[in-house]
């Protein structure tokens, strides 16, 4: 059983030195008019200087292109998708199927990783994507341990899992922030408020904080607390999960770095040096991440270990 | 305001007289039985029902194998259809019972399903290859490229996300053959359909198995987090942060929809009351024949609109259909507003020589109250209820008992399920 990938989300290019030296072996990169809620934005020039980098060091570069498209993107999307034909990126995630017909038009070659967010909740669909040329899925974070495993056991394609971060639980196309602001009289372009990604909302009955902002695909709305499974990877690592996650979306480059090298050591414990070595350390990486931990944003284990009912 | 762009492909002149001559299907909620009869008497075309499992509604009345069949007997003697939603996305764990359930839904007639999961389109055409197959707005369909897909894949039907326009769905109509349905009335989702797993976190249920409870719709506080210090975006007395969004009606827009050639025009609200089926249902009814049938000369009657807005309670909007909606298509510090007429009664019976109606009470109404009276066979009229009788012939003041049978005299004709209603002052 080899190792799962760990893939992480950079802010810049020059970020993405230090994520190699942190021991990331895959990158998702991209911009908001293709991609969906990136913890950076690359041009085309960018996501081709950031390629010849991470070939460089013999490690993988994925272009999100996840975004649920309207009409008006897609002649911007097939010339976008011909770019990275030219660049050689390693693989392209979706969601929409748009991308899959556009691929197909286009003759482009690239492999596809399927990631539409919240609803890849079963291994049929993961294997009915593979039929239509996914090579992997990128599960929904909504799933319980044993629904992901099972998912694991019984598709025929690469599984990848988000590991640690900050989850999505809402996309709309309005301008929610904008319109708020608005109905206040106010305009959000005031004190920049448009690019601010330091925005929340405070549910009182909850006691929770909910980070919000706005982009080109309208608003975004995540989770209060931010998912941690460094201390519970044993099971990924038997199920043989392909890719370990970690989104860095809205957090500094220093954390993603620092998270990311701890995530390095947990794998390369439990590969290189065995099961008990994993369980020697885990308690003490985790310690290191709360050590970090931004002040507003709890650790949790997501939907991991959480039954959700309906 | 929309232009309207004549679609020469719908339409036929006859004798210098120009007819619409595809008419959209008008698709109609139905949460039980009797919604399912009263959306069809009152001029649905097709309805959609919930059954028991997988579909999104788990608080909605949902109608057993049995009752299913029974509705699709009783649509087909009006020409109706029924479809049935199965629209969750499944786990693993509710893999099981799927064929049985879709073998049975094509036995008892159902016209079609409307689905999301690919799960569940591709064991119905495996097992029940005689339902249509219609995507669900769950899949948030957006793009015509998209449309084109799902045309490939050899579905029947599309239902569009909630956020595609009048333009994108004439390039949608352009480029790809396959029938589009898109929603014209009820309340809306503010996300994204199935993009949305607010109630999972907050309250532990699966808002993409029928779990949601709206959390949007609750108040939220605005604060900034300035280096690690709250700082709150708001003064006492603002409204606080809301994205509720109004409900949509787009009965005005109805020329538009059907010069789109919009094959079918989807009412929302399976836990709507009989009452506002029947108004809602009634109204594009007629709005949709009248425009069909002479377009030309066609205008919406101020009545139409009126009798839409007795049974609503919150205000409305046209959403994405012109245009991305500004603020004020959502709801901010708002208290709800009450229906501005009531339910208060069904006809059972009219005599015509007697001119007296027998009325199943639906709500508390008296003698000298200004009531409604509504339906298919009779245009809307006002008047003021008089004596009344109960069932054992004796005169009584009010009618305060739910479900009593009380006599009064009408001075029009009433067809039986003719409804009437009272206004709240």
């Amino acid at each position: 059983m080899g190792k799962p990938e760990l893939l992480v989300t950079p802010k810049t290019v020059d970020h993405i030195n230090e994520l190699l030296n942190a021991g990331a072996d895959a990158f998702v990169i991209g911009e908001q008019q293709f991609g969906l809620r990136l913890a950076g934005e690359f041009t085309v020039s960018e996501v081709q200087e950031a390629t010849e980098l991470i070939h460089a060091a013999n490690k993988k570069v994925y272009v999100a292109v996840n975004a649920l498209f309207h009409n008006d993107r897609l002649d911007a999307l097939d010339n976008y998708l011909k770019e990275m034909q030219k660049i050689g990126v390693d693989a392209l995630i979706f969601g929409d199927p748009a991308v899959l017909v556009a691929v197909r038009e286009l003759g482009i070659t690239i492999p596809l990783h399927w990631n539409p967010e919240t609803t890849a909740t079963n291994w049929f669909q993961a294997n009915y994507w593979a039929e239509r040329g996914a090579k992997r899925a990128v599960l929904a974070r909504e799933l319980s341990l044993d629904e992901i495993i099972e998912i694991k056991e019984n598709s025929k394609l690469e599984i990848e899992v988000q590991v640690h971060g900050m989850t999505c639980m809402f996309q709309s196309k309005r301008k929610l922030l904008g319109n708020y602001f608005l109905y206040r009289g106010e305009a959000m372009e005031i004190e920049n408020r448009k690019e601010n990604k330091k925005m929340f909302l405070h549910d009182k009955e909850r006691k929770n904080k909910y980070p919000i902002y706005e982009d080109l695909n309208g608003t975004h709305i995540f989770s209060p607390n931010d998912m941690c499974l460094i201390d519970e990877l044993t099971e990924f690592f038997e199920a043989g999960i392909d890719s370990l996650k970690f989104d860095g979306v809205l957090q500094t480059e220093d954390y993603i770095t620092t998270v990311t090298n701890i995530y390095r050591q947990a794998i390369d414990a439990y590969f290189d040096q065995g099961e008990d070595a994993y369980e020697n350390v885990k308690e003490e990486l985790l310690e290191k991440i709360e050590e970090i931990q931004p002040p507003l944003r709890p650790l949790d284990t997501g939907f991991i270990f959480k039954e959700t009912v309906y | 305001m929309l232009q309207l762009i004549q679609n020469d492909k719908i339409r036929e002149t006859v004798n210098g007289k120009t007819v619409i001559t595809k008419k959209p299907e008008l698709l109609a909620p139905a949460g039980s039985l009797e919604k399912l009869k009263v959306a069809v008497h009152y001029g649905a075309d097709a309805v959609f029902i919930g059954g028991q499992e997988f579909g999104l509604r788990s608080n909605a009345g949902n109608f057993s194998i049995e009752e299913m069949r029974e509705g699709v007997e009783f649509a087909k003697r009006y020409g109706a259809v029924v479809y049935v939603t199965t629209n969750i996305f499944a786990h693993n764990e509710n893999m099981a019972g799927l064929e049985e359930y879709l073998k049975a839904i094509e036995e008892v007639g159902v016209k079609g399903i409307i689905v999301a999961d690919p799960l569940i389109i591709e064991t119905c055409r495996k097992v029940a290859p005689k339902l249509e197959i219609h995507l669900s707005t769950q899949q948030s369909l957006s793009n015509w490229k998209a449309v084109k897909y799902w045309k490939q894949e050899g579905l029947h039907r599309v239902v569009l996300a909630r956020e595609v326009g009048a333009e994108e769905m004439r390039k949608m109509k352009e480029e790809v053959d396959i029938e589009i349905e898109a929603f014209v009335h009820g309340a809306m989702c503010i996300a994204y359909s199935g993009r949305c797993v607010l109630s999972n976190h907050m309250t532990a249920r699966d808002s993409n198995r029928g779990g949601c409870c709206q959390s949007c719709r609750w108040d939220y506080d605005l604060y900034e987090n300035v280096d690690g210090e709250e700082k709150a975006l708001f003064e006492d007395g603002d409204a606080p942060f809301a994205m509720s969004p109004k409900d949509l009606k787009l009965i005005e827009s109805i020329p538009h929809m059907i010069e789109l050639g919009i094959d079918s025009l989807k009412v929302e609200g399976r836990m709507k009351s009989i009452h506002y089926i029947a108004t809602v249902i009634s109204v594009y009814r007629k709005v949709i024949d009248a425009y069909c049938a002479d377009p030309e000369n066609f205008t919406i009657k101020k009545e139409w609109l009126e009798e839409l807005d007795r049974c609503a309670n919150r205000a409305t909007a046209s959403s994405f259909f012109e245009g991305e909606p500004s603020y004020k298509q959502q709801m901010f510090g708002f208290a709800p507003a009450q229906m501005k007429w009531d339910f208060a009664g069904l006809v059972l019976d009219y005599n015509e020589e007697t001119q007296m109606v027998t009325l199943q009470q639906r709500n508390y109404f008296k003698k000298g109250d200004t009531i409604e009276f509504f339906g298919p066979e009779i245009e809307s009229f006002k008047m003021e209820v008089g004596q009344i009788w109960n069932d054992k012939g004796k005169e009584i003041e009010v009618a305060n008992h739910p479900l009593q049978i009380v006599t009064f005299k009408v001075d029009r004709p009433l067809f039986k399920n003719n409804m009437m209603r009272k206004e709240n002052k």
